[in-house]
């Protein structure tokens, strides 16, 4: 399916957070995720159903003052 | 000597708060803060890039959440809604820490806090579980303001943000200094040791800096120097300073010298 990931368009095998997180090879990261703007919590990664033309947000920690 | 800070309730025997933004590699980032002996460590929060090498380095592998307490910021966030946004990812992210710097800009020349959304974002913030430590201007009046809302700690600039000009108002700072019953922490502006150092010695409860170590010709060393200059700073003010006058008074004593 056709997914918006951090504002790219991105084509998912599969279907849940923990699919799209596998496929962009950030399995076993610390992450957040919001799908359409809302937070889907860590525990929920491998159930989450993605939805055709969802906009997924994945985010991380970087350097910062 | 027991003299720590306390913040939300937590105690740190470090009055050096630091950034992990603008160093080389996360090597040097590591070292910078271990020497700096800071025990809260500021990160930003941030896309993760599409096709990142899997192997990429991560920087809380570096900036252990085991180690350190790890203060997101809402750097970069111009909008009440956007900081709010970036504190609850940087909630889920950190598995439920609520301890978050709010910044909240109002433009890219000055990256000056925006106040009216700051104020905004602080109530939101607050009444949503999170502890807000506040980035803001020099102004007692905001400053105060915040803390009544609830803010853990109130944070004025000592000048702008990466500027290095060190502390430009201290007389404003005294004046929220003077006021408040939680930690006044200054942030942004540090350029070196004596900047830190006289934050201190004025009695502010902390310092946070990032540019100042990590632009540093030798980070490592800087680091280092910040760690001394805040806690000679901290000494002097619970040593209270000699009063300044106008003109000479003898140290050694001026009678029986050999004629």
């Amino acid at each position: 399916m056709k997914l918006t990931v951090n504002g790219d368009t991105l084509s998912l095998d599969g279907n849940t957070i923990a699919d799209l997180v596998t496929q962009m090879e950030l399995a076993g990261r610390r992450l957040a995720v919001e799908v359409n703007r809302e937070i889907i919590p860590k525990s929920q990664h491998a159930d989450f159903a993605l939805n055709e033309d969802d906009v997924v947000e994945i985010v991380h920690a970087i350097g910062g003052g | 000597m027991s003299d720590l800070l306390t913040i939300a309730g937590k105690t740190y025997s470090s009055r050096l708060l630091i950034g992990t933004g603008k160093y080389k590699d996360f090597d040097e980032t590591r070292e910078s803060i271990e020497t700096s002996g800071a025990e809260i460590v500021t990160v930003a929060i941030r896309r993760t890039n599409i096709g990142q090498n899997a192997d990429e380095p991560n920087l809380l592998d570096f900036v252990s959440p085991d180690k350190y307490t790890i203060l997101p910021n809402t750097a970069g966030c111009f909008s009440a809604e956007d900081a709010v946004r970036c504190c609850k990812l940087a909630r889920e992210l950190l598995d439920g820490h609520d301890l978050v710097k709010l910044e909240v800009l109002g433009d890219q020349k000055t990256l000056y806090p925006n106040i009216t959304h700051t104020l905004r974002a602080a109530r939101e913030l607050i009444d949503d579980g999170f502890k807000v430590m506040v980035y803001t201007n020099d102004d007692p009046i905001v400053a105060k303001e915040l803390e009544d809302m609830g803010c853990v700690a109130v944070m004025p600039l000592g000048s702008l943000i990466g500027s290095g000009l060190g502390i430009l108002n201290p007389h404003n700072i005294k004046l929220i200094m003077e006021e408040a019953n939680v930690p006044i922490i200054v942030d942004a502006g540090v350029g070196t040791a004596s900047d830190a150092a006289l934050a201190m010695e004025m009695g502010c409860d902390g310092v946070l800096l990032n540019s100042a170590v990590a632009h540093a010709q030798k980070p490592v060393l800087m680091a280092s120097a910040m760690k001394k200059a805040i806690e000679a700073g901290r000494e002097a003010f619970l040593a209270g300073r000699m009063p300044r006058k106008a003109y000479a008074s003898a140290s050694s004593p001026l009678d029986g010298l050999s004629r």
